[in-house]
């Protein structure tokens, strides 16, 4: 896939490379097919491994020509040492993590910063959906309630206090909508999130 | 055949430049036996050398015109249209020295006493392995491997290529191998090793002389060697409790399924392996530490690797577990190298990387595509 076609279907990885600097150690958690780091080598010239489970992203990631180590992220992050990286990023996986506080402190262990980009489940749509009297279905969060990866859903608002609560830091925010960055009412309009953080203080 | 190479013809190399051993023996002249499958580009740019493991040798791939039923040890991984591919690499395979299939080793004749090297024979290395290897490597005019690929003691021979020559090998690919044996694995080949030296034809290595072999020893070190080389879930498919025939027997002679089994394979092995081969092989495999001139930290003993790796382990190999694949990764993570790491989800324990299974094979099929395109480009 070319990379402007890449960016349209994956608006928050405009977002995410627009924060990283040229030639920035990265570790992608949550790979998938190694899409963002390839995109983020080829723009950005990152030095970067990402770790997935699944055995077929494992044979995508490496034709994608990305280092991919194979582990459960829920074991922790045990082969990274501190500081290894400039970012660790957790790109459309926070929701679908079962220990997602341990793991946002690990990142910030094994990276100086991290970032985390979700569907918004305050989006106004998936708002619409509840009082509808049905789960949310949508292009960000494209599973039936019964198939769902998708175990911790939150808002933006949620995040944010999460973060407040667990000394993490955030330095900055892009809130967008199909690709469209969303200034107004981002825990409203917005249906995806991405969000830079590091250790607070 | 499909796919297969073909009809294929070992070689045999002659270095009569003396080799020192990292033991500080010396070996004025030696002969290494290999083959060879697909085409050498112009460059010289797309050859992979296969390191074998503990009882493989040189016939990789292909069969020969004499022996159809003969064929390579690693023939579903290598030929055209293959993980390894013939088509785009040129691959070659070798009979590492001590060895006992044809490259120079206890049971070749040492010309200085017209009789076998025997108990002789110098204690060989991972490291020495390579450096012999290197010189193979002369021979074709290799200044760079594409790829140096290894199962078990194979994988650290591949790992030893990216620390004694970083310049020499672009991609390493170490499959269910380790940095260094636990005292588990050492244990269990001293066991092996005890076997073979407390058998009474053994004559301290040198039962040449004596028209005998340390047929039982040899037996036994396989039949040990081969518990650790399955896996208990393995071993209850394929055998679990059966018996040979309907009722216990009360005595000792083979009863279950598994005993006719490592019998069989214990026979079979050492009607063919030599003892002293089976010994050397084990020592390198305790020796081999890359660490060990670094104060025990992996982290600094691979520190002068400058290859891309590709790690591999399998779910049910305890010999070789994925722990210790991860001790590959973690230093290769500290100094920075490009590494991939998969692990297999496999039934078969450590024989597991001499099978076929689809994972297993796409994860080298898709490594090796993009090796092929870097290295052609």
């Amino acid at each position: 896939m070319s990379n402007a076609l890449l960016t349209a279907e994956r608006p928050d990885f405009a977002a995410i490379a627009a924060w990283i600097p040229k030639g920035a150690s990265v570790l992608d958690l949550g790979c998938g097919d190694g899409s963002l780091l390839r995109y983020l080598k080829e723009t950005r010239a990152v030095r970067g491994y990402g770790v997935e489970i699944s055995d077929l992203d494992i044979v995508s990631c490496i034709a994608n020509g990305v280092n991919v180590i194979q582990n459960d992220l829920e074991a922790g992050l045990s082969d990274f040492e501190d500081n290894a990286f400039d970012f660790v990023i957790l790109s459309q996986t926070l929701q679908a993590t079962r220990h997602t506080e341990p793991l946002i402190q690990e990142m910030l262990r094994v990276g100086r910063e991290g970032i985390v980009s979700f569907p918004n489940f305050g989006y106004w749509k998936s708002r619409l959906n509840v009082v509808l009297g049905n789960m949310p279905v949508s292009s960000e969060l494209p599973y039936q309630w019964y198939d769902t990866p998708n175990v911790h859903l939150c808002t933006l608002n949620d995040f944010e206090s999460f973060c407040r609560k667990y000394c993490v830091s955030v330095t900055a925010r892009s809130v967008m909508t199909g690709g469209r960055e969303v200034g107004l009412l981002p825990n409203l309009l917005g249906s995806t999130a991405v969000y830079r953080f590091q250790r607070g203080i | 055949m499909a796919n297969s190479v073909g009809i294929v013809t070992a070689q045999c190399a002659l270095f009569d430049t003396p080799l020192t051993f990292r033991s500080g023996a010396v070996l004025p002249r030696y002969e290494l036996m290999y083959e060879t499958y697909g085409t050498l580009n112009a460059e010289k740019s797309n050859a992979i050398l296969i390191c074998h493991a503990l009882s493989g040798y040189h016939h990789v791939a292909g069969y020969y015109a004499d022996e159809p039923k003969n064929i390579g040890w690693w023939d579903n991984m290598v030929g055209p249209g293959k993980p390894i591919n013939t088509d785009n690499f040129f691959v070659i395979g070798l009979n590492n020295l001590g060895g006992c299939h044809g490259s120079t080793g206890p049971s070749s004749i040492n010309p200085e006493t017209g009789s076998p090297y025997g108990a002789g024979f110098p204690m060989v290395t991972v490291e020495d392995w390579v450096e012999s290897q290197a010189r193979l490597a002369d021979r074709f005019g290799i200044q760079q491997f594409a790829a140096v690929i290894g199962g078990s003691l194979g994988g650290m021979q591949a790992l030893q290529w990216s620390l004694a020559y970083p310049e020499r090998v672009r991609h390493v690919l170490a499959i269910a191998c380790a940095p260094r044996l636990t005292a588990q694995n050492i244990a269990f080949n001293d066991v092996a090793r005890n076997a073979i030296l407390t058998d009474p034809d053994f004559h301290g290595g040198d039962y040449y002389q004596h028209g005998v072999v340390p047929t039982r020893g040899l037996r036994l070190a396989r039949m040990l060697g081969h518990i650790t080389y399955l896996s208990d879930d393995a071993m209850a498919d394929k055998f679990g409790r059966a018996l040979r025939s309907e009722k216990f027997n009360y005595g000792y002679d083979v009863e279950f399924q598994i005993e006719s089994y490592l019998r069989y394979q214990g026979d079979k092995f050492a009607a063919y392996f030599d003892a002293n081969t089976y010994l050397l092989m084990t020592k390198a495999l305790d020796y081999f530490d890359p660490s060990h001139d670094f104060g025990g930290d992996l982290n600094r003993g691979f520190a002068r690797a400058r290859a891309d790796f590709l790690v591999i382990s399998f779910t049910t190999d305890w010999r070789f577990s994925p722990q210790r694949s991860r001790e590959i990764v973690r230093p290769l993570l500290h100094n920075r190298r490009n590494v991939s790491y998969a692990e297999i989800t496999s039934t078969h324990g450590h024989d597991s990387f001499l099978m076929e299974h689809p994972h297993y094979f796409d994860v080298m099929r898709a490594y090796l595509a993009k090796v092929s395109q870097e290295v052609s480009a």
